[in-house]
């Protein structure tokens, strides 16, 4: 078999690349500690969440806190709303570490904030579970990114971070 | 003698099948025009935004699903004769196959216009990936599946001419097009299991009301499974075409026929354990099967790598035969004239820029930041709406006055289209990327959302520019698409027998030819295996854990659209 001499270069250059892009990757997880949003939610009765009777804090979804600085935010992604999201902000305290956890009733819809990495698929039967370290005050809006029907371009919703010295808890908002 | 004379019934095969292919495209490209203007607001009033949904599915069902498959079955089969230089064994076959494609596309088409009109029991618009609980009518479903089991008979039917031709020529190393032929048909058997699986066994019956519920996360892996392999099911072809035509068109041959038969056996082995990188940010998957997915599709850029080399050192070598000195100057000595030739390098272009894309896509941990926004269109309308679309239409302009007879009509018009196309699609993909990147979601009628609004402007040139690029381009890629179609509906209506063509099928050998290439690459058991293994690595444990719960569970009823 017959390789020309640039082509072998090239070959070998094509190698270098991608495996250094593989490292990067695996760098991403052990280094800065990039986690993929995984099976770590675990499963749910899709049907239970509509009525609101998963026995989960589904049922009744919102901001809860769990340490000094520490919260987890339960939100519930339906067409064409997220509760809470939509009608009422989440709102959370700058410096703070959130930890969603998000699932839908009915069909899948997505949760990004926008302009961020903040970005999970929403599908019925799953839970998504992502933490997010909120550094500084801001309002982000929040978007549905998969198809969800003929309402999908209406869905979305408000994230604000407030100073810390503002924040008034997690019923507050 | 032209093809349409050697083997006039493999033509009218080919002819039907590229008939098919550009009337969708025709439907599919107005979609796409409607699209531009009704997202980025500049047009409102022809739809609403719940249409545009039935307007979306139109679109990616039409074009990348219709237009690509009955083009790659005229394309085959033109490629398995004239490289087998014999005709397909059974007309009876070969057109049942043309006829279960055609039905499909017509059921899965009507259901997708009902969407159009509420009273009917018909609507489909749960875009080209279909995921459930989103319920189509089973029309739709039915469509989708008859067209992939009749592009199964197609592939059989190739496989036969293939079979065929071995008991005459046994020890001969396979001809290098029917070659490129088979592997696309092994790989497309491979991966279109997942799909069939989901259609047959979850939504026709779901949709028939004879299983209540379906797990959405199961059913959308099965797409998934499918949903990657398809992308190079469209590639592949424009391969075959830059390996196999396009060094003749450049007026030279192909470097090394060795390289091309790795190339194809590498695209058999690695297109389909992949499909989790589509899913990187789903709930219910392991990170670790998401880390394997993203290590092969890593890898699958390498014979895309190697194809960049092989096809620009074969252009190369074209130009140097046309006389062409130097470094770089030896590019002004290609035919651009010629659109055959020009549609194909530009096409070839976009896709190294498709490429790069894809590998921000691939790169597990940086997908967070683009996944499902306006970047992922983007770049897929460099790849299969670029690389392969403006590839089968560059081939057009060669192969069509072949199968037909006929000379090449409004030459001028054909001359300058793939540069309109390339100056619509630089626009609207460049736009695409830049507010994918600033978070503006793919999939929307209407990507303003007052609320989050504010998200949005602080990006370079704003929101207003790219909407502007986005619409001109769409525009200016329609303006493309027209003039195509008037020079192959021109081509079809003219007249036979004036003068003789100017262009024909031989093909010439390659620089360096099969009988320097290990024959083990013509061991199509042997690469089929292995890909056969690779899968059940990447999807054997996540499958099973999702099974593990049963089938139908967690599950969910059907939400009808």
């Amino acid at each position: 078999m017959e390789i020309h001499r640039f082509e072998k270069v090239w070959i070998a250059i094509a190698l270098l690349l991608i495996v250094g892009f593989i490292a990067t990757i695996a760098y991403g997880a052990l280094g800065p500690g990039v986690k993929m949003v995984d099976a770590s939610g675990g499963t749910i009765d899709p049907e239970a969440v509509a009525a609101g009777e998963s026995g989960t804090a589904f049922d009744d979804p919102g901001v809860r806190q769990t340490g000094p600085n520490e919260y987890d935010v339960y939100v519930v992604a339906r067409q064409f709303q997220f509760a809470p999201g939509t009608s009422q902000p989440i709102e959370v305290p700058a410096g703070s570490t959130v930890t969603f956890h998000i699932t839908s009733p009915d069909v899948t819809h997505g949760f990004n904030i926008a302009g961020t990495n903040v970005n999970t698929m929403v599908i019925p039967g799953q839970v998504a579970e992502l933490t997010v370290d909120f550094d500084e005050t801001a309002s982000y809006g929040i978007v549905c990114h998969e198809y969800c029907g003929g309402g999908h371009h209406t869905m979305e919703g408000t994230i604000e971070v407030v100073p810390q010295a503002e924040y008034d808890g997690p019923g507050g908002s | 003698m032209a093809y349409v004379d050697d083997y006039p019934d493999a033509a009218k095969v080919v002819r039907a099948n590229f008939g098919v292919a550009f009337a969708a495209l025709s439907i599919g490209g107005i979609f796409g025009l409607i699209q531009a203007v009704h997202r980025t607001g500049f047009f409102r009033g022809l739809i609403n935004s719940t249409d545009y949904y039935t307007v979306l599915t139109g679109h990616g069902v039409l074009l990348a699903l219709v237009f690509t498959t009955f083009f790659i079955a005229g394309l085959f089969t033109w490629g398995v004769t004239n490289s087998l230089e014999r005709s397909l064994p059974n007309p009876r076959l070969t057109w049942s196959w043309f006829l279960v494609m055609l039905v499909g596309t017509i059921l899965a088409t009507v259901s997708i216009l009902g969407g159009f009109v509420p009273e009917l029991p018909l609507s489909a618009d749960v875009l080209f990936t279909f995921y459930p609980p989103l319920q189509a009518s089973p029309v739709f479903y039915v469509g989708a599946a008859l067209l992939i089991v009749g592009s199964w008979i197609a592939g059989l039917d190739w496989f036969l001419a293939y079979w065929g031709w071995r008991k005459d020529n046994d020890g001969e190393r396979i001809p290098l097009q029917t070659f490129m032929v088979l592997t696309t048909m092994i790989m497309w058997y491979v991966s279109t299991v997942g799909v069939a699986v989901e259609v047959v066994v979850f939504l026709i019956p779901w949709s028939l009301g004879l299983i209540s519920e379906v797990d959405p996360l199961l059913t959308r892996t099965l797409f998934w499974y499918f949903g990657h392999p398809v992308v190079y099911f469209w590639l592949m072809p424009a391969y075959f075409v830059w390996y196999t035509i396009l060094p003749k068109l450049a007026g030279g041959r192909l470097l090394s026929d060795t390289l091309a038969r790795v190339v194809f056996v590498l695209f058999v082995i690695l297109s389909t354990p992949v499909g989790f990188h589509h899913q990187y940010v789903d709930p219910g998957i392991p990170e670790g099967f998401k880390f394997i997915a993203m290590t092969n599709t890593m890898f699958l850029l390498l014979p895309s790598l190697l194809t960049a080399f092989t096809v620009v050192a074969s252009m190369e070598h074209g130009a140097r035969q046309r006389g062409g000195k130097g470094y770089l100057s030896w590019l002004w000595k290609l035919p651009w004239d010629n659109p055959a030739f020009s549609g194909c390098a530009l096409a070839g272009i976009m896709f190294a820029a498709g490429g790069f894309s894809g590998m921000i896509n691939a790169g597990m941990n940086i997908n967070y930041l683009i996944h499902n926004t306006l970047w992922v269109p983007g770049h897929f309308h460099l790849t299969v709406g670029t690389a392969a679309a403006l590839t089968f239409m560059a081939v057009s302009y060669w192969l069509v006055p072949q199968i037909t007879g006929k000379r090449l009509q409004h030459r001028t018009l054909a001359t300058v289209q793939p540069y309109v196309w390339f100056i619509g699609m630089t626009l609207m993909s460049n736009a695409m990327h830049r507010a994918g990147l600033a978070g503006v979601p793919r999939r929307t009628a209407e990507p303003e959302y007052n609320v989050v609004d504010a998200t949005f402007p602080n990006v370079v040139g704003g929101m207003g520019e790219m909407q502007l690029q986005i619409v001109l381009g769409g525009t200016i890629l329609f303006v493309a698409l027209s003039m195509f179609m008037t020079v192959m509906i021109g081509t079809w209506l003219a007249e036979r027998g004036r003068g003789t063509l100017s262009v024909n099928s031989h093909l010439p050998p390659a620089l360096s030819g099969p009988e320097s290439s290990p024959r083990v690459l013509d061991n199509l058991k042997l690469w089929a295996a292995i890909a056969i293994v690779l899968i059940l690595i990447a999807y054997g444990p996540p499958l099973a854990g999702m099974l593990g719960d049963g089938i139908f569970a967690p599950g969910t009823p059907g939400f009808p659209v």
